[in-house]
């Protein structure tokens, strides 16, 4: 209980439930078309909001975030069709997988900071991608892998609406948590200040190490709910331009805001799919509102919302 | 406590910092003052481990500090305030303050106690004792200039050094605030026992809190010694002083 007054203000718990009631009764108003589509929307919300705890909470230029996405997806796939072993397992490995993914490219990229880091960080994810795109007989090359099963439970689409509607609200809870702690503190200091952080004693790379292990888990697991409802993985999954379309996410909704990135993700997916026509016009539309948003909302749509007395860039004298 | 010999910094052959000799005892307020450029800032930078000194040696409780990395000599027991303000301008005064204190406690891979009810009385104590407690919901990035060099040292004690160096500490204050600052050095050195280490411009302040002083000149110390014999002697009055007035005070 303590831990609750400390973290939620009595609105926020309020909101909370009012949303997590609606969520819970919305499949029996919608079509099945929008039931798949909320429950992917839950996937990419939980993708974007773990890319945000490392971007917007740590201050690390996590470029391709969506090959640890990618990558759980593809654990749990390849561990459901090869190993014969019940399918709620490959649940639990799959993050494991995507968090160890997490700890071997962060060991490499982890020394560099900023553009530099995110430029490693892309070019060894594509370096990923592109052994998944080429290994035919065990990943299934560029065509995937399909019919991929999915426990009875969930397998329908209610259910797989269900399951990611509840693994997604977890997540997030969890997540809050771990900002809200004193990792999470520390990590916001590196984000303001790497200098400062170690010289009142920080060991800056372990953390952002441990960092990119736990955003990296919980991307994992949005991969697992994407195969959820998908049943197919595929290389795109783990694409630059997919990493670069979350992170647009996470700067469209407001990346120093815990929801922004779950916002930005709603936004994004929504228009993604009323939009339709989806090849390089969507791509053209992705560009045009990054330069928007750079130039006009730095810091999001929520902080349209929630004013707060930062001074986005600091002057020097 | 710290000694600092034969220390030499070079910048691509440029000797920023160039055979430094200092001495700090247990108890000290030490400060360091010369004209701009002088190198005072790099010698800080090298004993915090920022740079890694080019050759020389510094010792802290006996032990050779000399080229390592910023986070291990602050676990050491060496914290420092910065010339130019470097907080953490998204996060409140309190959370400033109270990372450097989670650091200290070991507690930065905590992750599942919410951060908001740790630390909280060192922290507000450390902020009492600044004069910044009434401030400490505030985002750090929107406090005025004198209060972000107040939070500069705050940040800093927050590791409870032994050493604390505090690198021009009241650049840019008011007279006001300049004095307030003053009074606090005063009391963490009386009443904390803490070891001080500074540099200054303000030559009426160094003359009234320092207990020894260490004169450097194009990276060079020229002199160590009570404030006595730093004012009556030649080579500094001649060399940087400029005469018996100024530092009269
Ligand atoms: N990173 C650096 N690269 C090159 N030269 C530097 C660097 N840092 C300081 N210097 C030079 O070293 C000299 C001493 O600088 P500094 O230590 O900041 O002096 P002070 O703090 O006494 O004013 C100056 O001439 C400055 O230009
Ligand atoms: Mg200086």
């Amino acid at each position: 209980m303590i831990l609750y007054n400390a973290l939620f203000s009595k609105k926020t718990i309020i909101i909370g439930i009012v949303l997590l009631v609606a969520f819970l009764l919305l499949p029996y108003f919608l079509t099945r078309f929008y039931i798949y589509l909320l429950a992917l929307i839950f996937a990419i919300c939980l993708l974007a909001t773990s890319l945000n705890m490392v971007l917007g909470f740590g201050g690390m230029y996590q470029f391709h975030h969506a090959v640890f996405y990618g990558f759980g997806a593809y654990a749990f796939a390849l561990f459901v069709t090869k190993s014969g072993l019940p399918i709620w397992i490959g649940y639990v490995i799959a993050p494991f997988c995507s968090a160890l993914l997490g700890l071997v490219l962060g060991l490499i990229t982890v020394r560099l900071t900023q553009l530099y880091f995110g430029m490693l960080q892309l070019s060894l994810g594509s370096l990923v991608w592109a052994i998944t795109y080429r290994w035919y007989s065990f990943t299934g090359g560029d065509d995937g892998i399909h019919g991929i099963p999915i426990p009875d439970l969930i397998g329908s689409s209610t259910g797989a609406y269900y399951f990611n509607l509840i693994v997604t609200a977890a997540c997030l809870l969890l997540m809050y948590i771990i900002v809200n702690s004193p990792f999470g503190r520390t990590f916001q200091g590196i984000r303001d200040n790497p200098e400062r952080c170690e010289a009142v004693g920080i060991n800056v790379q372990r953390q952002q190490l441990v960092g990119q292990i736990i955003a990296a888990f919980f991307a994992g697991i949005a991969g697992t709910l994407f195969v959820t409802i998908e049943g197919s993985v595929f290389p795109d999954l783990m694409f630059w331009t997919f990493s670069m379309e979350t992170l647009i996410m996470c700067l469209l909704g407001g990346w120093f805001f815990f929801m922004g990135p779950a916002l930005g993700a709603v936004i994004i997916i929504t228009v993604r799919t009323f939009v339709g026509i989806y090849t390089e016009y969507w791509t053209l539309i992705l560009g045009l509102v990054l330069m928007l948003l750079i130039f006009f909302l730095p810091e999001g749509v929520l902080s349209l919302f929630f004013k707060k007395d930062v001074p986005s860039e600091k002057k020097e004298g | 406590m710290l000694q600092v010999k034969a220390l030499q910094k070079s910048f691509d052959g440029f000797l920023a910092v160039n055979d430094t000799t200092l001495n700090v005892e247990k108890g000290d307020v030490v400060a360091v003052i010369g004209p701009n450029g002088a190198g005072k800032t790099t010698l800080f930078h090298l004993i915090t481990g920022q740079l890694a000194p080019t050759s020389g040696s510094i010792l802290f409780k006996e032990e050779n500090i000399a080229g390592m990395l910023p986070y291990l000599v602050c676990r050491k027991g060496i914290s420092r305030s910065y010339q130019v303000v470097n907080i953490f301008n998204r996060l409140t005064v309190f959370e400033n303050v109270q990372v450097a204190v989670l650091s200290y406690r070991k507690k930065t891979f905590n992750i599942f106690q919410p951060a908001k009810t740790m630390a909280v009385s060192e922290t507000r104590k450390i902020l009492g004792s600044v004069g910044l407690l009434d401030k400490s919901e505030m985002t750090s990035g929107s406090l005025s200039h004198g209060d972000q060099k107040v939070l500069e040292i705050a940040i800093a004690l927050g590791n409870r050094p032994e050493l604390l160096i505090l690198d021009e500490p009241t650049a840019g204050m008011s007279p006001e605030e300049t004095a307030v600052t003053l009074r606090l050095m005063e009391r963490l050195s009386g009443e904390l026992g803490l070891t001080i280490l500074f540099c200054e411009h303000d030559m009426g302040m160094v003359f009234s809190i320092a207990s020894r002083i260490m004169v450097m000149k194009q990276g060079k110390s020229i002199i160590q010694g009570s404030p006595d014999e730093v004012r009556n002697n030649q080579q500094v009055r001649e060399a940087y002083l400029g005469g018996a007035d100024q530092c009269s005070t």
